[in-house]
């Protein structure tokens, strides 16, 4: 894991001072709100319903155990004894006091953690793969260039002042499990024909009002430019990005409008223009930083897998576990672990204080110290051997983590919704409570299914990825729930389709389970829900939705 | 019939402006008013010595039903009474 170097801690430590004086100064009087509140914003500070909330990165979903104790002491000392991960690999706490902000960035701080570009039209937090490093079908361990483009991006002189916030998201594996294609920027690590490591560039990605794909405009960058052409693009973004109308300012507006080829042709004569001055990536610099992301040293005795195999045998909760929530892991005798923060009837990426400490203890004790958090709104172990699998999952168990459902109906990507946004025009929690209840008894038998939620246009529930997704509106001061269908995340990426006029709150369980229904009854093999869509199209989803209406 | 809410400069909570300066948590204290003094009554809630206790105060509908207000949107109603998740987020630190 990377640790700061002095640079850092001096930046970071820099800062908090710096914040607490804007604190000072705004509770005395000295700063109006309009003057403090984008000082509060480029630490993260939010104005929810009830309360601030603090929005704190996680870099690349990556942290240790000594951080997550951190959290954990945070939750229970300024707020109400839990957080929400989020999904972009983040933490928010809802219940924050203005005046305890300095202290809990300070504590923040102790542990190399910030909140620092969590807000602002800025780069915000570098996202990627949450099985990076340990993957079986990675190329090279992404993280340390998410780590590279991080430093390169904090407080990035030319680039703090965006048309409107920026993020990226880097994968290096067969399987894309960073939903690159939903990002303004994404790299997808690639090997050329000389079998020297690059990146192929993706740019124009988003989601909220206006969702859109990422297009490849460069199908391979050498690795030593990779700040010369990610500069290259933020300068044309920085040029002719839409600064006059806040719903046009994302650089996919711009990728449409223009095209991706003619995107790309201004970015390469950028590029090219630029060339002689741009700052090269020294290979001895991701050297460096790659030694940072060294895997640990495992224990490769071998693993007494008839006592794992007997488990599994004698232990169908165990076994529905092992099947859902463990995946395989590079080094043999290992395993990559996602614990579940989607228990059934809970809020989906709600952890408590005390789950925290117990995923830390835990971490340490079977796990070299180290946790990832996934975009789904989960968490990750990435190197645990085995034999300890079936006494990890009986701890997470009786802490109310064992839940096996991951990429089931029941995994459910949710943001806060009404319940704690300012921004949310309706209720997104309840609704995958109540979707969990009621599908979590048969969801194997539906297969991999992604339901995904948001309470307003802006997606930060992912809708518009779901196979099923669903947006609450607003319509004449009541909640109504539109669905779309046939959405995908990672390699399959596709935007779904509104299927029709929304339904009431009290009907989505309903109109969801008719959906189903059709699925169920149509698909061929092992198709997944959005293949069994392209291919029957959306009629007879249709028909079994509004057919009685 | 409109009352003035926002939050709490220091901690964040929700608090409606009761008049003559004084902001409370409780919407049972807040000042309700015909909709052609609503705007009145949101510049006065702006008016004091500098902090106010308040950010982001705006005008909310309301309406008294048996000795309590009640606010119109449901975006209201769970700003009086809190996440509607289940309990894990009802009580305050």
């Amino acid at each position: 894991m990377y640790r700061y170097d002095d640079f850092d801690h001096r930046f970071v430590d820099e800062r908090v001072a710096q914040y607490r004086d804007q604190v000072r100064r705004r509770l005395s009087g000295e700063l109006s709100e309009d003057e403090f509140r984008p000082l509060r914003l480029m630490n993260g500070l939010y104005l929810q319903l009830h309360a601030y909330m603090l929005r704190l990165a996680i870099p690349y979903g990556v942290l240790s155990s000594t951080k997550l104790r951190k959290l954990a002491h945070i939750a229970r000392r300024f707020d109400r004894g839990y957080g929400h991960f989020t999904t972009r690999q983040n933490l928010q706490f809802h219940w924050i006091k203005l005046e305890e902000t300095p202290d809990i960035l300070a504590e923040l701080a102790s542990v190399e953690m910030h909140a620092i570009q969590t807000s602002g039209n800025s780069f915000r937090n570098v996202t990627t793969d949450p099985f990076a490093g340990v993957a079986a079908d990675e190329i090279e361990d992404p993280r340390p260039y998410a780590e590279i483009i991080r430093q390169w991006a904090t407080l990035h002189p030319e680039f703090s002042f965006l048309p409107r916030k920026f993020k990226i998201a880097v994968s290096a594996a067969e399987d894309d499990r960073a939903a690159v294609k939903m990002h303004d920027l994404g790299l997808y690590l690639r090997r050329n024909d000389k079998g020297e490591i690059g990146f192929e560039l993706l740019v124009g990605g988003g989601l909220g009002r206006t969702p859109l794909l990422a297009q490849t405009i460069k199908p391979f960058i050498a690795r030593r430019d990779l700040f010369a052409y990610l500069e290259a693009v933020l300068r044309v973004y920085n040029r002719h990005g839409r600064r006059d109308n806040l719903y046009k300012s994302r650089i996919k507006i711009l990728v449409q409008s223009l095209g991706a080829a003619k995107f790309a042709a201004e970015v390469e004569a950028e590029w090219q223009a630029a060339k002689g001055e741009a700052v090269a990536l020294p290979d001895s610099y991701i050297t460096e930083i790659a030694s940072a992301f060294a895997l640990p040293s495992y224990d490769r005795s071998p693993v007494d897998e008839a006592a794992l195999e007997q488990a599994i045998a004698t232990n169908p909760a165990f076994a529905r576990w092992m099947k859902h929530n463990v995946a395989a892991h590079k080094v043999p005798g290992h395993a990559i672990v996602t614990i579940s923060l989607k228990p059934v009837g809970q809020t989906p990426g709600d952890c408590s204080a005390d789950q925290m400490d117990l995923v830390a203890d835990l971490a340490d004790a079977l796990g070299f110290g180290e946790i990832r958090v996934a975009y789904e709104q989960n968490l990750v172990l990435p190197h645990v051997r085995r034999d300890a699998l079936f006494a990890l999952w009986q701890k997470l168990d009786a802490a109310g983590l064992g839940s096996s459902n991951i990429g089931l109906a029941s995994d459910i990507i949710c943001c806060p919704g009404m319940d704690y946004c300012s921004l949310a025009t309706a209720r997104s929690i309840p609704i995958a409570q109540r979707l969990a209840r009621h599908l979590s008894a048969r969801e194997d038998a539906i297969g991999r299914f992604n339901i995904k939620i948001s309470g307003c246009i802006n997606a930060c529930g992912h809708h518009h990825l779901g196979h099923i997704g669903i947006l609450g509106v607003d319509k004449n001061g009541e909640e109504v729930y539109q669905i779309t269908l046939g959405g995908d995340a990672g390699n399959n990426a596709a935007i779904g389709t509104i299927i029709g006029p929304a339904v009431k709150s009290e009907a989505v369980t309903d109109a969801i389970d008719k959906l189903i229904g059709v699925y169920a009854a149509m698909r061929q093999g092992g198709e997944t829900f959005p293949q069994t869509f392209r291919r029957i199209g959306a009629a007879p989803f249709k028909e079994a939705l509004y057919a009685a209406h | 019939m409109q009352l003035v809410t926002g939050n709490h400069l220091r901690d964040g909570t929700v608090i409606y402006f009761a008049g003559a300066g004084a902001w409370s948590p409780s919407i049972d204290e807040a000042r309700l008013v015909a909709d052609d003094e609503a705007d009145s009554l949101l510049a006065e809630a702006q008016t004091g010595p500098v902090p106010l206790p308040v950010i982001g105060p705006v005008l909310v509908e309301a309406v008294k039903e048996n000795g309590r207000i009640r606010p119109l949107s449901l975006r209201e109603r769970i700003r009086v009474s809190g996440p509607t998740t289940g309990p894990a987020a009802a009580t305050r630190r």
